[in-house]
């Protein structure tokens, strides 16, 4: 799931052999080519969470409209955004402004706006060829769990540098023994005077590589029942007891990792929430993973910044040079799988059909119709929960589907791209359709499916949280951590169960 | 207007319907009214006309009716579809009245949208034929002018909805000046009804048969097609939203009994076999829901491209609908196969409205030749007139 949320995101783009290299990709592919997208669907981002996000100061607050956020959003960029100035400078103005976090509250560089209108606020920073926020998991998860969780100086020390990139973050959650049943992570933290020592291994891990921060799940009371004894910390990553290895994809990319801690230290204050109180801290970030997962269709975003302290010579460069090299790299990117094209819609593959003579086959058309349908539905499954979050209701149900039909339209698309192609789907790289997005995304489609919660976790939730169907019971519960059975990939190198191993 | 979000009127439509028809449309109601001939109850007909105005939803206010549009259409049509009930709402208030609205002819709209809105007329529209396609192009019904005025129709008609008991038939046929649309009364001469056995017990439907039969010309010679085109697209929304009203309850019934019927020492919805299936039911029910509203909304704003959201909500909401309907018999086991349970009610009528006003592949290909042109030729604009993609339907074949 860690690995999850960098891939569907905003999406850095890590040369793992070349740190320095990295850049910021920008989503590949256009709007689906349909003269029928007359109410455009806007950004992804539309689900985040904005009851929790305006919990803190902007209760009550009544939602301004689009329209007028759009005209303040483009009136204070038209101001402000010089050319020449620094990337740095300009991440710095743009946070201290409230435009890079817009539905952040107020109190914490945000404008305490709902996700659609913070959503109309981007597009207008996309529109004027400004550099976005930096992208990552910072914004996506790290930010809104510590406006939650956070003390006052957690939120003082952390929250602004997400913001301007002088901190970039990943998610340490999965473990090799603990996937799906997250709550059973053997990770150990404990205490030493004014410090945690941390030992363990956790897995799939994006971005680790950059990262200044990580989001770590520490067993912290091996006693306690699973859910009871782990703790969240804020765990810097640049330390010696943090080892980072790269993991290979099937699609041949490295975009995530398996991450070793031996002896890491993280400081008491970095503790974020209570301690052993950690589930609960984790259950904020899982589900603004879950409702950031879903499919984007459609909708202009900015090219995100660089972020971390490894890129921080990316941002030396002009906004003017920056945004240069971003429009330089956009087209056909094709070394990095990810969604993105995807994200398109049935736009790609109806110009290819036509482009290739497939357009009159009925059995292309009767599936090029179906994938659009159910990208455009996916859309409207999004606008309408944020309409419905607009007109102040409760998220309907329409908000948990997004995850789960992103990972359908991945296969579908996927499928649809195989019809459409014959025999050149068996092409990749530049010899491959669609410059090879089509192998591509062959490769990248089981991915969805899996990360960020696999398929079956997601249907778990739905039936439990939406449908309010009884829990599976877990024998696990209610016994002390560390009388559980751990499968093979949870015992330690030493071998044996977790009793005699980790204790 | 703003799309997916209803107002507060609109919001209380809904209640006071489905109060209504908790009241009125019981299952033991439902059950009583499949099994006779006529398929509904006259005097909740009444109720529905006098207490709700519900047979003038569409209907302008000068006509007597409540001057609402398609997305209130769609909230009833979605309660109703729930309700399962039996009556025939939607051959009088969606594709009759819609057919009479679409013509622009204010003398027919004025001598017959009151009645219909009264409640004293029930009232359907022919279409198609023994091909079943509900397109007015390459129709083989003849109306041939009089020589005393008016027109005498020739030839049959099926698959008419509700067609034994309509006061009032319009019919379409192929006139001199082109494809046409006329007004039959019951009890015309040389007009033969003939109810049909149907799948869906729950919406009768009949062939009818004309001989010289007296018929009065609505709107203009030769509008046929755009008058049913127009008024095909918006009842497929409006069937689309009854699927979705159905599939809701389809899925309400699984949850329920998931959560009830226990075995192996667990209610069954704690098995993850049950709890999945169960969650790809609201996938289906809920993007169901977003296409048919999506598509009333572009229908309220009389969006351009309406004719393809149209038939993209009408393809998907027929498959969610039958998949969450046949998924229902399933997690209900035994009993869900049975007479007595009501789970094949719903399975009748989602296969049955699945191939109404086209199936889901007909309607893939109308969006297709938005989206790629007809085969050979540019994509076409939705909505312009004549465009590749501009029928609302698929023609029939020739």
């Amino acid at each position: 799931m860690d690995y999850a949320a960098a891939r569907c995101r905003d999406i850095i783009d890590i040369d793992v052999d070349n740190v320095r290299r990295a850049a910021v990709r920008p989503r590949a592919g256009g709007r689906p080519g349909t003269a029928g997208g007359r109410r455009p669907a806007r950004s992804g981002r539309q689900r985040r969470k904005g009851r929790q996000m305006r919990s803190e100061d902007d209760a009550g607050r009544v939602p301004a409209e689009a329209g007028e956020v759009r005209r303040e959003a483009r009136a204070w960029i038209k101001e402000h955004l010089d050319p020449a100035m620094r990337l740095a400078d300009w991440l710095e103005v743009l946070a201290d402004s409230g435009w890079a976090a817009p539905s952040w509250p107020r109190r914490w560089h945000g404008k305490g706006l709902p996700p659609a209108l913070a959503a109309a606020a981007q597009e207008e920073l996309a529109a004027a060829g400004a550099p976005g926020p930096p992208a990552g998991l910072g914004i996506m998860l790290a930010g809104p769990t510590i406006i939650d969780h956070g003390t006052e100086e957690q939120k003082r020390r952390f929250l602004r540098p997400l913001l301007t990139g002088e901190h970039a973050w990943c998610q340490l959650f999965s473990e090799p023994g603990a996937g799906s049943d997250l709550a059973s992570l053997a990770t150990r933290a404990r205490r030493d005077g004014e410090e945690f020592i941390v030992d363990g291994q956790k897995v799939w891990t994006s971005l680790a590589q950059v990262a200044d921060y990580g989001m770590l799940l520490a067993r912290t009371d091996p006693s306690a029942p699973k859910h009871h004894g782990i703790s969240y910390f804020a765990l810097g990553m640049g330390q010696p007891g943090v080892e980072v290895r790269p993991l290979r994809q099937m699609t041949g990319d490295s975009l995530f990792n398996e991450v070793f801690l031996s002896g890491a230290r993280v400081a008491a204050g970095d503790l974020i929430g209570e301690l052993n109180g950690g589930w609960a801290v984790a259950r904020t970030t899982l589900a603004h993973e879950r409702t950031s997962l879903g499919a984007r269709v459609g909708g202009r975003r900015p090219f995100p910044s660089p972020a971390g302290s490894r890129l921080a010579g990316q941002r030396e460069v002009t906004v003017a040079e920056f945004m240069a090299r971003c429009r330089q790299r956009s087209p056909g990117r094709t070394s990095n799988a990810d969604t993105s094209m995807v994200a398109a819609g049935a736009g790609p593959l109806i110009r290819l059909a036509a482009d290739l003579g497939r357009d009159a086959d009925p059995l292309v058309r009767q599936e090029l119709a179906r994938l659009h349908t159910i990208c455009q539905i996916n859309a409207w499954n999004g606008l309408r929960g944020r309409a419905a979050a607009e007109a102040g209701g409760p998220p309907g149900p329409e908000a948990s589907l997004g995850k789960l039909m992103a990972s359908q339209i991945a296969r579908l698309w996927r499928e649809t791209a195989t019809l459409v192609c014959g025999p050149a789907a068996m092409l990749a790289g530049p010899d491959g359709p669609l410059d090879g997005q089509v192998a591509l995304q062959a490769l990248a489609a089981p991915g969805p499916a899996i990360y960020g919660g696999s398929d079956q976790i997601q249907r778990n939730v739905i039936g439990e949280r939406v449908l309010g169907l009884p829990k599976e019971p877990d024998p696990s519960v209610g016994l002390p951590w560390r009388q559980l059975r751990a499968g093979p990939a949870g015992r330690g190198p030493a071998g044996g169960g977790r009793e005699g191993g980790r204790s | 207007m703003t799309t997916f979000v209803f107002t507060a009127e609109q919001q209380e439509l809904r209640q006071t319907l489905r109060k209504f028809l908790a009241d009125h449309s019981p299952p033991a109601q439902v059950r009583r009214l499949m099994e006779t001939e006529e398929g509904y109850d006259p005097a909740v007909w009444s109720l529905m006309a006098d207490q709700l105005g519900l047979l003038g939803l569409t209907v302008p206010e000068e006509h007597g009716g409540l001057g609402c549009g398609p997305v209130e259409q769609v909230v009833v049509c979605e309660e109703m579809g729930r309700a399962l009930l039996c009556a025939p709402y939607f051959a009088t208030a969606v594709l009759a009245t819609g057919a009479l609205l679409a013509s622009g002819d204010g003398r027919a709209q004025a001598e017959l949208l009151p009645p219909i809105a009264a409640g004293s007329m029930i009232a359907t529209l022919a279409v198609a034929e023994q091909d079943g396609a509900w397109s007015a192009r390459g129709l083989r019904t003849r109306a041939i002018a009089s020589p005393g005025g008016g027109h005498r129709l020739s030839g049959a008609k099926s698959y008419v909805i509700d067609g034994a008991i309509a006061d009032l038939i319009l019919v379409a046929a192929q006139a001199d000046g082109g494809p046409s649309l006329f007004a039959v009364r019951a009890g015309a001469p040389g007009l033969t009804r003939r109810p049909l056995r149907t799948l869906d017990l729950t919406r009768k439907q009949a062939a009818v048969e004309f001989d010289e039969v007296p018929a009065a010309l609505i709107g203009t010679e030769g509008a046929g097609e755009e008058i049913v085109s127009r008024t095909v697209r918006l009842a497929a929304v409006a069937l689309a939203a009854e699927q979705v009203g159905g599939a809701q309850r389809c899925l309400d019934m699984s949850v329920e009994y998931a959560r009830l019927r226990v075995q192996f020492g667990r209610p069954i919805g704690s098995f993850q076999a049950i709890k999945h299936t169960c969650a790809d039911m609201l996938v289906d029910v809920e993007s169901a829901r977003s296409a048919a509203y999506y598509a009333a909304w572009a229908a309220a704003q009389d969006a351009p491209d309406l004719p393809l959201v149209a038939s993209m909500a009408k393809a998907f909401c027929s498959e969610a609908y039958f998949r969450v309907a046949a998924e229902n018999i399933q997690v209900h086991g035994g009993i869900g196969f049975t007479w007595e349970h009501d789970a094949h009610l719903y399975y009748r009528r989602a296969k049955s409205t699945e191939v109404m006003l086209g199936a889901p592949a007909e309607h893939r290909e109308v969006a297709a030749g938005y989206l790629l042109g007809r085969a050979g030729q540019p994509p076409g604009r939705p909505g312009a007139p004549g465009g590749p993609g501009a029928p609302g339907m698929p023609a029939r074949p020739s």
